[in-house]
């Protein structure tokens, strides 16, 4: 492998651990939130966040461009405060792994968390116990499997993202070009020695990923 | 200690109106399944909410309405027992136990679970899991769990349902002698005659949602008031000719 396939594999790996972390946080308290929660539009929540689950990459990628860009609902006020854009970096291709990566977290989690029998997490109120400890030492320690599966399948999502990329951070080599997008140009170019290496580096890491998260997830249901 | 009961809620297809008081002693709820036992164990520990009525337990109002107190379970001093137990599948006997314990003095509350281990004969289960001990080491575990909580009433859904005879009168003695140790009013759900005269100080009788009767197991054994207790206890000639059942 070349430098550039190099920057390539730890850019995708810092783009996919960096969405990671926050498909953990954000995707954590969605699911707990709808599994524990009765309130009303909680269905119409769960498929906003479930939509880009089903949506065209590039689709995602539009809405994104519509809320971050540089004319955008949050890009703008960003733009005109400091001159500075999230389009075309490599926080760009975060966010667009984020948002494509979360309805795997959410949905996993989700059923995890709601198959915690509703007893025990009730035998846990009527010990004393506050909802925030019984959350912490009951109810997501029993749905841990379930959570840790959907993390990883979130990473392996993240590291896979290619068209929200695109459409948010570009194809810039050397700058957002993580793996997905760099495959794309090498085979474009007809390099295909260097596309075959990265193709199968990444099939390694993507299916070392979904093992680990068919372990993981023996109990969880997505 | 008294608990005092008296609430109502109107579901689709059922109605719960019941009204008693248990001081300290061992009270039965004793009826056919579906009668509303175990629902107004739930309201009593605040985990369902009566359309209106009022809770006491020692003087203190847990639930009143219209008025609008509804304290919530954490706030209820109350030892609930589920039917299915509800120990804590992912903690050890000693996690479990603990687990019911309030306080930041660590060692206090691992020499309270100590004594209890000791107290319900589980000392060398300590480390074990739910699953890795039995029926009856598992009622166990749940009664001492509960009783972390120094509760002023004890709640207990069904407990002896799924155990064998010999255990079954090993675990009935074991509430009786807690009852009596604690001097807190002890509420237990059964629909075994032969349980409920065994162990019960006063017994009372639900039928569709509502008490029939109530009073000592020989008095509903002798003098049963109504056709749907008489039913309830017709099957005590049997139990009175193994004097199980005061007839």
């Amino acid at each position: 492998m070349d430098g550039s396939a190099w920057f390539s594999l730890r850019l995708s790996l810092q783009v996919a651990s960096a969405a990671t972390l926050l498909v953990f946080v954000a995707g954590l308290a969605v699911a707990y939130l709808l599994a524990m929660k009765d309130f009303r539009g909680k269905e119409a929540v769960d498929m906003l966040f479930t939509l880009p689950l089903v949506l065209p990459p590039t689709v995602t990628g539009y809405y994104l461009i519509l809320l971050f860009g540089r004319n955008g609902l949050f890009g703008r006020p960003v733009f005109e405060a400091t001159g500075w854009s999230v389009m075309f970096t490599w926080q760009a291709a975060v966010i667009a792994s984020f948002v494509v990566a979360l309805p795997l977290m959410i949905k996993t989690a989700r059923a995890a968390i709601e198959s915690v029998d509703r007893n025990i997490i009730v035998a846990a109120y009527t010990l004393g116990h506050s909802r925030f400890t019984t959350a912490v030492k009951v109810i997501l320690p029993l749905a841990k499997k379930g959570i840790i599966a959907g993390t990883v399948l979130s990473f392996a999502r993240a590291m896979g993202e290619f068209g929200a990329t695109l459409m948010l951070a570009g194809n810039i080599p050397g700058r957002t070009d993580t793996m997905p997008l760099a495959i794309y140009t090498l085979a474009g170019s007809g390099e295909w020695s260097s596309a075959h290496i990265l193709v199968a580096v990444f099939t390694v890491i993507s299916g070392a990923f979904l093992y680990i998260a068919n372990i993981y997830g023996k109990k969880a249901v997505i | 200690m008294t608990l005092q009961v008296s609430i109502s809620k109107v579901l689709p297809g059922f109605t719960l109106d019941v009204s008693w008081e248990v001081g300290n002693e061992l009270a039965v709820l004793f009826g056919f399944s579906g009668a509303g036992k175990s629902m107004t164990f739930r309201m009593i520990a605040g985990v369902m909410v009566p359309d209106r009525g009022l809770i006491t337990l020692d003087n203190r109002v847990l639930f009143e309405r219209p008025s609008g107190t509804d304290l919530s379970p954490q706030e209820r001093s109350l030892g609930y027992v589920f039917q299915d137990l509800a120990l804590f599948p992912h903690m050890t006997v000693m996690e479990n136990i603990r687990f019911g314990g309030h306080g930041k003095n660590r060692k206090l509350l691992d020499g309270e679970a100590r004594m209890l281990v000791r107290r319900f004969h589980l000392s060398g289960l300590e480390g074990r899991f739910p699953s890795q001990i039995s029926g009856g080491q598992q009622q166990r575990v749940a009664l001492a769990r509960a009783l972390m909580r120094h509760p002023k009433a004890l709640l207990l859904d069904e407990p002896f349902s799924a155990l064998d005879a010999p255990v079954r009168a090993e675990m009935q003695q074991l509430v009786k002698e807690v009852q009596q140790e604690l001097s807190i009013p002890v509420v237990l759900i059964t629909h075994d005659l032969n349980e409920a005269c065994g162990i019960a100080d006063r017994m009372i009788v639900y039928s569709s949602g509502r008490v029939i009767q109530a009073g000592t197991p020989a008095e509903i054994v002798r003098h049963p008031f109504a056709a749907e207790v008489e039913q309830l206890v017709s099957y005590r000639i049997g139990l009175c000719e193994q004097k199980l059942c005061p007839c």
